[in-house]
């Protein structure tokens, strides 16, 4: 019977949860990583290593791994940071990890893309997407919001390693398709309700997902709308209609379907909690022609949270399991594709993250 | 020899390090070079590239706020400290 096994990033250490397929009784283990700040945790299904990115307050950013599911952990920062050649860059945190085909990207703020071909043991920067439309001005103090511009997420092409796509805060999406020695910007058909100075670039994107089940297929939940893009990110279609919020940070794509989709819409204002106090979950199951609202199980009064870039995943059961943490430490769980949720644990510190891994 | 106080984050970060241990060295950045050879990572825990101390990193040389060219003398006490900050 396979393991399915919950891997949480929250602001004081990362912690695993482990179940069956069944996914109905959840044993817990943690906290790891010392307790710091973890912004990011995945689990790389090629290696079976569980990294997390972090930063301590006082320690600084490092990307913490764990070879045996958490029972140990080491940590490495070498090599993550920016060179005297870079431009005055510095590395404030790294935000979002990605593992694939032996690879480990690590998408940092200021923004830049790190690389490690060994595991995590050590480091060196794959790109500052120089060149790009306006990068010149991404850095600019004047232009940074409260939680500064980064890199939070690199997108892997599931068939080709040399091609993926990068986010960058409040700028938009990038292609490679030459592993990071050129890029091309993907906003066309995004909307932006404030003045931009380059045609290109300007966009909010607060996380972008591919279908499994069709790589053309990208959705993406944007600081303005919910967007679908039928052709690689080429172009966008907004299908935020039918959603009670269009902002939000959280998505996830279908494992076996690429017309269904989720988000987890939320107030746009400095809040940035559920609507009305009333947690739910939306899915549309026609690429976003229409929306439902996901709700039987969780707090609908009183219930004032809100869910990260990272705070949601999907499994890869035939029937998925759907998981999200909130910004005050609630983690839900629904096995039935969203139908219906229960808590998993109610007192966590805040989670930042919520991946899933399914073992054999 | 330098007799080196290390906070009580540090040790579960690196294998075998102590809390305490006694360097032969001459200044306070030499003694992060010492101990970044015997366990490496460490100094980029303590220091940002420059480099300089981190922020919310003091070091005390003889109960003296220390710099990493601070020097020491033959039996000079180094407290690292990490700073009050943080909830």
């Amino acid at each position: 019977m396979s393991r399915t096994v919950l891997i949480v990033g929250t602001r004081k250490g990362c912690f695993l949860l482990e179940s069956d397929e069944a996914r109905r009784d959840w044993e817990l283990r943690g906290p790891f990583c010392e307790g710091w700040p973890v912004y990011h945790a995945i689990h790389d299904a090629g290696s079976g290593t569980v990294y997390a990115a972090a930063a301590s307050e006082w320690l600084g950013s490092s990307v913490w791994r764990s070879h045996d599911l958490g029972e140990t952990w080491q940590q490495s920062s070498e090599g993550l940071g920016y060179g005297d050649g870079e431009g005055g860059l510095k590395l404030s945190k790294v935000s979002g990890l990605t593992a694939r085909d032996g690879r480990l990207f690590a998408g940092a703020e200021m923004p830049g893309v790190f690389e490690s071909r060994d595991g995590g043991e050590t480091w060196s920067l794959l790109t500052t997407l120089d060149g790009q439309p306006g990068r010149e001005e991404w850095n600019d103090p004047a232009n940074q919001p409260p939680g500064h511009l980064g890199v939070p997420a690199i997108l892997p092409h599931p068939d080709d390693a040399a091609r993926y796509w990068a986010v960058v805060q409040g700028i938009g999406i990038f292609e490679t398709t030459d592993d990071a020695a050129s890029w091309t910007p993907r906003n066309r058909g995004l909307r932006a309700d404030w003045p931009r100075e380059h045609e290109e670039i300007g966009f909010c994107v607060h996380k972008l997902v591919m279908s499994p089940a069709d790589s053309d297929r990208l959705y993406q939940q944007n600081h303005v709308g919910v967007h679908r893009s039928d052709d690689a990110g080429v172009s966008w279609t907004e299908i935020t209609e039918g959603l009670p919020s269009e902002f939000g940070f959280a998505a996830a794509a279908h494992p076996h379907d690429r017309d269904t989709f989720y988000v987890i819409p939320l107030d746009a204002g400095h809040g940035r909690c559920m609507p009305e106090g009333s947690a739910a979950v939306w899915r549309t199951r026609d690429a976003g022609a229409s929306w439902q609202r996901l709700s039987d199980g969780l707090p609908q009064r009183d219930a004032h949270v809100g869910v990260l870039r990272e705070g949601m995943a999907i499994d890869g059961h035939e029937r998925p399991g759907l998981y999200f943490g909130t910004s005050t430490g609630q983690l839900f769980a629904s096995a039935d594709e969203g139908e219906s949720w229960s808590e998993l644990a109610s007192y966590l510190p805040g989670i930042t993250s919520v991946e899933v891994a399914v073992l054999d | 020899m330098a007799d080196l106080h290390l906070p009580s984050t540090l040790p579960p970060l690196f294998a075998g390090l102590p809390r305490r241990l006694e360097l032969d060295v001459a200044t306070v950045g030499d003694a992060l070079d010492e101990l970044d050879r015997r366990w490496p990572g460490l100094r980029d825990r303590l220091c940002e590239p420059g480099p300089a101390l981190r922020q919310h990193i003091h070091v005390y040389v003889d109960r003296r706020r220390a710099q990493l060219d601070t020097e020491l003398e033959a039996r000079s006490r180094v407290d690292v400290i990490t700073a009050i900050s943080g909830g």
